[in-house]
């Protein structure tokens, strides 16, 4: 995927980081004001889909390499999940709000309300990563449909078969 | 309550446009204006959660599905569509909404009030009085989607982790290869 003209480039590379940040602030208060994981992750992984398509996939691709974004992915679901685990050690059963009671809710501060940000939080990782990858994956999808040229190519690569 | 029926008229004239028009671009586009317009409404519900939701996906949708409509050569739709399917479909459409509308012109509550406004001893009504006591969340959309209903997320997460797996090893592998050729 090529990139676009100067004024998207332009325009994108203002914009981004306000996108970025919006997604930040959405999944942080998340148990606050409305948001959350889910759609903060959406619109963290919607900034790189900006970037990447007025910058081109090569650049995106050395913002954020692939690897990086499938264990930023893996480390979500996995810290979500122990999440859980440690409310089932710590209070009896498995997804227990075990911090609540050092963290008790009170009406508009940050550190409130137990566990929910936390989850709100590796969820939002965990959306994001896996949101840009499967956008990532398509975009690398279109290459591999060209036809002949593409087949002699991919011989080389010691894959048999599909 | 006009503001409703408008943008219902808009969204169903964005879908007669997407379904109608032979540009595959224009169709996305008018797919994406249908989302719009319902994230609109579930703002005007007082539901902003969703809206939220739904404008993040429809529009982070709407590029993805540009992206796999322009890389595609054929962008137009050709061919006449079938005059006797097109009757069928209309009858029978039409034959199931008046049936919906004898069933549920009694039964269904108006439009924007929800319907366990009515039980007192609904859950839902549990959740909306207990919920800041309970979990300390001040959204008690977090409150219940991170607390009272904790499993549904982690299986909505788990679907998502295996959606992406799937998909990486269906689409990498050969792939790799060929990002270090000249974009076309």
């Amino acid at each position: 995927m090529k990139g676009m003209t100067v004024i998207v480039r332009t325009v994108s590379s203002w914009v981004k980081l306000l996108i970025f940040l919006f997604g930040v602030y959405l999944i942080l208060f998340g148990h606050l004001s409305p948001g959350g994981g889910f759609a903060g992750g959406v619109v963290l992984a919607s900034s790189y889909v900006l970037l990447m398509l007025a910058f081109g996939r090569r650049f995106v691709e050395r913002n954020l390499p692939l690897p990086v974004a499938s264990r930023l992915d893996c480390l979500g679901a996995f810290l979500f999940v122990m999440v859980g685990v440690l409310g089932l050690l710590k209070g009896g059963a498995f997804f227990v709000n075990f911090l609540y009671a050092k963290f008790p809710g009170q009406v508009g501060r940050l550190v409130s309300a137990g566990t929910i940000p936390l989850s709100n939080l590796f969820i939002g990782l965990k959306v994001g990563a896996s949101l840009f990858l499967v956008i990532f994956a398509l975009s690398l999808f279109r290459y591999d449909t060209k036809g002949p040229a593409g087949l002699s190519a991919s011989d080389g690569a010691g894959k048999p078969g599909e | 309550m006009a503001i409703f029926y408008i943008l219902l008229l808009f969204m169903i004239i964005a879908a007669i446009i997407a379904v109608e028009t032979k540009n595959l671009l224009s169709a996305v586009i008018c797919v994406g204006a249908i989302g719009f317009g319902g994230s609109l409404m579930f703002l005007f519900l007082r539901a902003p959660d969703i809206a939220i939701t739904q404008i993040v996906v429809e529009v982070l949708a709407l590029i993805i599905l540009i992206r796999a409509t322009i890389s595609r050569d054929l962008t137009f739709i050709s061919g006449d569509r079938e005059f006797f399917g097109t009757v069928v479909s209309v009858v029978v459409l039409f034959v199931i909404f008046m049936a919906a509308m004898r069933v549920f012109d009694n039964t269904m509550p108006q439009f924007g009030d929800p319907v366990f406004g009515r039980v007192p001893e609904a859950a839902s009504n549990t959740y909306l009085r207990q919920g800041l006591k309970d979990t300390g969340a001040t959204n008690l959309v977090a409150s219940v989607y991170l607390d009272y209903r904790v499993y549904d997320t982690l299986g909505e997460a788990t679907v998502l982790f295996t959606a992406i797996l799937g998909a990486l090893v269906i689409l990498r592998g050969k792939s790799r290869k060929r990002v270090e050729e000249p974009d076309p």
